[in-house]
């Protein structure tokens, strides 16, 4: 089990910054999952982590020791690839050997530690074909494989699940959270897919522009996102927002309504200030049009989803989607009222775009 | 009648069909004439007579042909691994990326340009004891400088593989980097990842896993040795005496120098039949890979 620290990298590439100051500090033994769209710079800095990539400025420490000068090979690490990235020639086998027998390890050692992985992977059967003969999910398998025979005790994924099809993709996010249960070893992970961060991570890093916006569980960053961006972007469908004016008195004002928001944990004082109402989709209820502190609402339509249903309103110039249930789907009326559960909404600064 | 062509649909197999003509007249048809021909008595004129297999036997105990069948082998060979490992070379440096590349694969790419009369002639000016390099050095004052490979029968045929690897390592160059920039950028980072040494990386996990792109390159090279004529007849004639003779030399001089047609369409089958054998390898393993 190992530590990791994230200190200070910045990475910048023709005049672009790609990794903006970013500092992150990894217990030992834990799951990290660090989610955002392309281009916001999360393979970049596990590039940086890995050594395959030079930063500008910052430290790389795995346990407190500053390997930022190393080799990628002389960190300790394992890598798994998004395209798996398996030597094309060599058997499943040699495919797992053949860094242990760089490495100069005694070859009844290679046998063992490549018997333990085929069996802990369930890929004995495939030890002698080529890679070519495999399925995806199996040459994903071996890939993780060759990053396990490395016995680091960290190991890091670049998006090694987008390439399956769906149902093998949500059968091997599973195995891969069992696999850290099992080896207990620091894991670092990166996707865009903010379902496998959600189920994997014991805590999900969310980047944009090269920062990071939230460093924090997974049901944290879904009920209090640290910023506009991040609210935005975890959960489907996304957050509903409303644009308004936050008073001294803790009052909302918005198109002529004024909501009592004053049950909202706010971590700021009370200031007045332009601010931006978010609320989830099961936070909004539907009541009476005209009910006292409600705010009025048009039904545009619903969409039926099985166990519940999404309806979808115009509320004061936006979209707005609100979970239902199947009975209030069907009866629903045209002209409605919402009301908002205000302790489980989000404020956040027009200027700045953060959490108040 | 313009629009009435202009509604037909069968206008797509005339043209094809057209095409099958042409390539089964002149292309399959002169092939079987001339297994024809190898069978009979034929010297200048056709003699439609035939003897059956004399002509091979003729052939095969024919010490120039066997001379030349030894060269090429010789040449082939060394040409074949010369010109890949070179080129082979100068690609892996070409994309580790250098500066001023394309410069240096237009540079190396150029000879290909250069026709092999064109390139025989010159390598014979280079080689020549009197007024080639061996001669600029006598007279820059080094008395002893020997370099008398072109006269030389017992390295003659060496001046030829120096001359075509010239010619063809561009030709390797490009279309093995064009196999190079297609590998994985992920397969280069897990080569880093496990602290592969460079040289064990392309030779164990890179070039084992561009062997598509290495059989074009030897199915290139090798018709390259098979048609290898021009090249002998501006540099060294098949001389000195026939050191440098090759198989498709022979067939022309019996055609057309020593009208002997039979002799001369014996040679060429057997040509056709080596050309064929060495391509099995090839396509026996394009085949397995589909079934």
């Amino acid at each position: 089990m190992s530590s990791v620290s994230i200190r200070q990298i910045r990475k910048s590439f023709a005049g672009l910054t790609v990794l903006d100051s970013v500092d992150m500090e990894i217990a030992p033994g834990e799951f990290v999952v660090i989610l955002g769209s392309s281009g916001c710079g999360k393979s970049t800095l596990l590039n940086v982590i890995a050594g395959l990539d030079d930063c500008d400025s910052g430290q790389i420490l795995i346990n407190d020791v500053d390997v930022s000068g190393l080799e990628p090979s002389q960190r300790g690490l394992a890598m798994v690839f998004q395209s798996y990235a398996l030597f094309p020639a060599m058997t499943v086998r040699r495919n797992l050997s053949f860094g242990m027998e760089i490495a100069g390890t005694p070859k009844a050692k290679i046998a063992e530690k490549v018997a333990w992985a085929a069996k802990l992977l369930q890929i004995e059967a495939l030890l002698e074909r080529k890679p070519s003969q495999l399925s995806g999910g199996q040459r994903q398998r071996v890939a993780i494989g060759r990053a396990l025979v490395r016995s680091s005790s960290i190991c890091l994924f670049d998006e090694p699940l987008s390439n399956l099809d769906a149902k093998l993709r949500a059968e091997t996010r599973v195995e891969l959270k069992e696999l850290h249960e099992t080896l207990k070893s620091t894991m670092i992970y990166v996707t865009h897919d903010q379902i496998e961060a959600m189920t994997m991570a014991d805590r999900v890093a969310v980047m944009h522009k090269g920062r990071v916006e939230q460093f924090a569980e997974p049901q944290k960053v879904y009920e209090k996102p640290a910023s506009l961006f991040v609210a935005g972007f975890i959960g489907s469908p996304a957050m509903n927002f409303l644009k308004g004016y936050l008073e001294g008195t803790r009052r909302f004002k918005t198109h002529d309504v004024s909501l009592d928001a004053s049950s909202y944990g706010f971590a700021t004082g009370p200031a007045a200030e332009e601010a931006i109402l978010g609320i989830r989709c099961e936070d909004v209820n539907v009541v009476e049009r005209g009910a006292p502190d409600s705010i009025p609402a048009t039904l545009a339509f619903t969409e039926l989803l099985g166990a519940d249903a999404l309806g979808w309103f115009d509320c004061l110039g936006q979209r707005f989607s609100v979970k239902l249930t199947i009975d209030a789907a069907r009866t629903m009326q045209k002209d409605v009222g919402f009301r908002f559960n205000m302790s489980k909404a989000s404020f956040f600064s027009a200027a700045t775009e953060r959490r108040l | 009648m313009k629009t009435w062509l202009h509604r037909q649909t069968f206008k797509p197999d005339i043209t094809v069909a057209v095409f099958f003509g042409v390539v089964a007249i002149f292309f399959y048809g002169s092939i079987l004439w001339t297994f024809y021909m190898s069978l009979t008595r034929s010297t200048l004129m056709p003699n439609y007579a035939v003897v059956g297999l004399d002509q091979y036997v003729k052939l095969f105990t024919n010490y120039r042909w066997l001379v030349s069948c030894l060269n090429m082998v010789i040449f082939g060979v060394l040409f074949i691994v010369g010109t890949l490992g070179f080129g082979t070379i100068l690609a892996i440096f070409a994309d580790r990326r250098i500066q001023a590349e394309s410069l240096f694969r237009t540079i190396f790419l150029y000879p290909l340009a250069v026709s092999l009369i064109v390139t025989g002639l010159s390598w014979r000016w280079v080689l020549d004891p009197v007024n080639g390099l061996q001669g600029l050095m006598r007279n820059a004052g080094w008395e002893n400088f020997t370099f008398d490979w072109l006269t030389n029968p017992d390295r003659a045929i060496y001046t030829l593989v120096i001359a075509s690897i010239w010619h063809s390592s561009g030709l390797v160059m490009v279309i093995v980097l064009a196999g190079l920039r297609g590998v994985d950028n992920d397969l280069w980072k897990a080569i880093r990842m496990e602290g592969i040494p460079l040289w064990r990386a392309y030779l164990q996990v890179i070039f084992p896993g561009m062997r598509p792109v290495i059989a074009s390159c030897v199915v290139l090279l090798m018709s390259e040795v098979i048609r290898g004529y021009d090249l002998v007849i501006a540099m060294t004639k098949g001389g000195p005496g026939i050191a440098t003779e090759m198989p498709a030399k022979f067939a022309v001089d019996f055609y057309f120098a020593r009208v002997n047609l039979g002799l001369a369409s014996a040679a060429s089958i057997v040509m056709l039949m080596l050309s064929l054998l060495m391509l099995l390898p090839y396509f026996y393993s394009e085949f397995r890979k589909r079934t």
